[in-house]
């Protein structure tokens, strides 16, 4: 067990033939993803990776032919909008949108059309999901993590990746890593990401990676003390950064006294939650 | 991105909503000319986006041309909060009965826009928020359907508008949604909304934020950035595609990933360091990429030493290395360098930075150590 992704998931990459998609889309391959078609409109009938991927004009053609229940999507940040609804709609369980840049007036809108359906949203601008030996959906690097019982989730890219190095270095494996991404508004958060870590079996404890910017971090706060059994592990970045300056993400922004990182610490502490100084306190935290 | 009073303005209009008369302009001689157009008293307004500009003596009254002139001539040499003034915003002089607030923006908890309202205008909004939470009315708008005509009524009788506006007041909350929705903006505000002695609703002052992300969309809005707000490291900085926040510490920062770049800040910081700046070069780490990130770095006469914090995920740490190295040979300075790589190849990378006599540390504790150390002399 994990969550999100695992043996059985049969994967679409949408933008598989641009320069990203098909990078990432061998390394998913290569970690042994079962990635089953790709899709990039008006190139349907292609073959990618030496013939052993087929290309369709349209996600609907594509999870027709292929069976494909989960898709990633490498699209540029315009045409990232109608790739997520194009999925949604074509009947698709999970997405995941690796995209950086999405404008937030299209993600409010984005979500309103996923909030009536039963469709679950990564992303956008993430990392992706990695359930280690199972599958790896996005582009956190396959080989810096190892299956086990610890669940990761952050709004960071590669201090995600600095954070799993460190578990792996003192012997501590990953049920699943799931990157939820750096965007004000974005399809699944903290509070959803640990309520499958809490029912997931193959979950013991889990390691909560937040930064500055909106109350994400203090609302799963409360969830944690009111839902969570397992013991949960933090790290929250941005105690220095200035406030009213955008720090890299477009979620990463202290404004009006809100989204600092000193409540969302405090607030974390008072769920009881092991509040690390840094990454690589992490593993220390999880093993007290 | 912000946009001044005046631009802002202008697009309220072009959505319908009601603004003084007025113009800008650059030099006394253009403000005592726009004032003589209008006739009357006017107002002479600095526009730099901070806020306090009336405080800072940025806004006044003027009864004559001239005296707009003289008005034109002290507030375009000022300074106001850093920013210097380089235009003035000359309006017809209103009298004013009331100050409203109404602006729209996007609120992240509720994932949707939200429409608020405010009996108590002409002030910062945030800090109605803090005092009085209740004076402020709030509706949150479905972001496909639009706002409705209820809506708007809902905001009218929750700030005790006279009914006799409540028309009036409705077109301005279309007119500002419209504005908001079509021009990308994470904020609109119309702060104050005056109510002026005849009755009528005017628009004095504005206020729009553009989503950057949405920029594509908004060339011509793109235009009309006012570089002032930025540093010119930070304007070098995005002509490179590099993310770069300059601080007010001396140990310069290169990092790959904003989360990670955060946090390299941060634990500067926790071992008695002050950082410089907020870099991150994003993915891959080329000999240009580094070396215009260190040009960059390398401005802020403050910086003592620079810390390289690098993780190879999908990129190799022997040719983030190699980069370094080469970008070095680009570079001259003698500001004492502390690289860290972890990930892919981070051996390979050491090794070759090693042989260069570069100092380098295998975590990232020790990395923030070593540079606190070094900047210390």
């Amino acid at each position: 067990m994990s969550i999100l992704v695992d043996k059985d998931t049969r994967l679409l990459v949408q933008g598989i033939t641009g320069h990203e998609g098909l990078f990432h889309t061998e390394k998913m391959v290569s970690y042994g993803t079962n990635v089953v078609s790709g899709v990039t409109p008006g190139k349907g009938g292609e073959w990618v990776l030496n013939g052993k991927i087929p290309v369709f004009d349209s996600v609907k053609i594509a999870r027709k032919a292929t069976g494909a229940n989960t898709s990633v999507i490498f699209v540029p940040a315009r045409f990232a909008e109608d790739a997520i609804l194009e999925a949604a709609d074509a009947g698709i369980e999970t997405i995941v949108c690796i995209t950086e840049g999405v404008p937030v007036q299209d993600m409010m809108r984005v979500r309103y059309y996923l909030d009536q359906r039963n469709v679950r949203l990564v992303g956008p601008n993430c990392p992706g999901v990695l359930t280690p030996g199972e599958a790896k959906v996005g582009i956190i690097p396959g080989h810096i993590a190892e299956a086990g019982h610890i669940g990761v989730v952050s709004r960071s890219g590669t201090l995600t990746y600095e954070v799993l190095y460190a578990l792996m270095n003192q012997n501590i494996g990953v049920s699943t890593c799931v990157g939820i991404g750096g965007d004000p508004i974005n399809g699944t958060n903290f509070i959803d990401t640990l309520r499958m870590f809490e029912e997931d079996p193959q979950t013991n404890k889990i390691v909560l990676i937040g930064e500055i910017g909106g109350t994400d971090e203090e609302e799963a706060a409360k969830y944690i003390s009111t839902h969570i059994t397992k013991p949960v592990a933090a790290f929250v970045a941005g105690r220095t950064a200035p406030p009213g300056k955008r720090m890299g993400h477009a979620g990463a922004i202290v404004q009006g006294g809100t989204g600092l990182a000193e409540d969302k610490i405090k607030a974390l502490k008072n769920a009881h939650v092991r509040v690390a100084q840094h990454p690589e306190e992490i593993p220390s935290r999880l093993t007290i | 991105m912000k946009l001044h009073e005046y631009i802002s303005k202008r697009i309220f209009a072009d959505y319908g909503i009601p603004i003084p008369e007025g113009k800008v302009a650059k030099s006394p001689h253009e403000a005592k000319q726009i004032a003589e157009e209008i006739g009357g008293q006017s107002i002479v307004k600095s526009q730099v986006l901070v806020g306090g500009r009336g405080k800072a003596g940025g806004i006044r009254l003027a009864e004559t041309p001239a005296e707009a002139q003289k008005f034109a001539q002290e507030i375009l040499g000022m300074e106001i909060k850093g920013l210097p003034v380089r235009k003035v915003l000359v309006d017809r002089a209103v009298q004013i009965q009331d100050e409203l607030y109404l602006g729209v923006t996007n609120d992240r908890a509720a994932r949707k826009p939200v429409m608020m309202a405010s009996a108590e205008g002409g002030v910062n909004i945030e800090e109605v928020a803090e005092r009085s939470p209740e004076k402020i009315i709030q509706c949150h708008i479905d972001p496909v359907m639009g706002i409705q005509n209820y809506q708007a009524r809902d905001l009218a009788a929750g700030i005790d508008l006279s009914r006799e506006l409540w028309r009036s007041f409705g077109k301005i909350t279309h007119g500002l949604w419209e504005a908001y929705v079509e021009n990308d903006a994470t904020l609109a505000e119309i702060n104050p909304l005056v109510v002026t002695a005849d009755q009528k609703l005017l628009a004095v002052d504005g206020k729009m934020v553009i989503d950057d992300n949405a920029l594509f969309r908004h060339p011509d809005l793109e235009e009309l950035r006012d570089l002032d707000l930025e540093a010119d490291s930070e304007i070098e900085a995005r002509k490179h595609g590099l993310s770069y926040i300059k601080l007010d510490g001396d140990i310069g920062c290169m990092v790959n990933g904003a989360g990670l770049a955060m946090t390299t800040m941060d634990i500067i910081k926790l071992f008695g360091g002050e950082p410089a700046n907020f870099l991150d070069i994003g993915g891959g780490a080329s000999a240009e990429k580094v070396t215009a990130a260190l040009n960059i770095i390398l401005t802020d006469q403050n910086v003592k030493a620079v810390l390289f914090n690098i993780f190879g995920g999908i990129t190799r740490c022997d040719l983030v290395a190699q980069g370094i190295l080469d970008a070095l040979q680009e570079v001259d300075t003698d500001v004492p360098m502390i690289v860290r790589l972890v990930g892919t190849n981070a051996r390979e990378g050491r090794e070759l930075l090693k042989k260069a006599e570069m100092k380098t540390a295998d975590t990232l504790a020790e990395a923030a150590k070593m540079a606190v150390a070094a900047a210390k002399g």
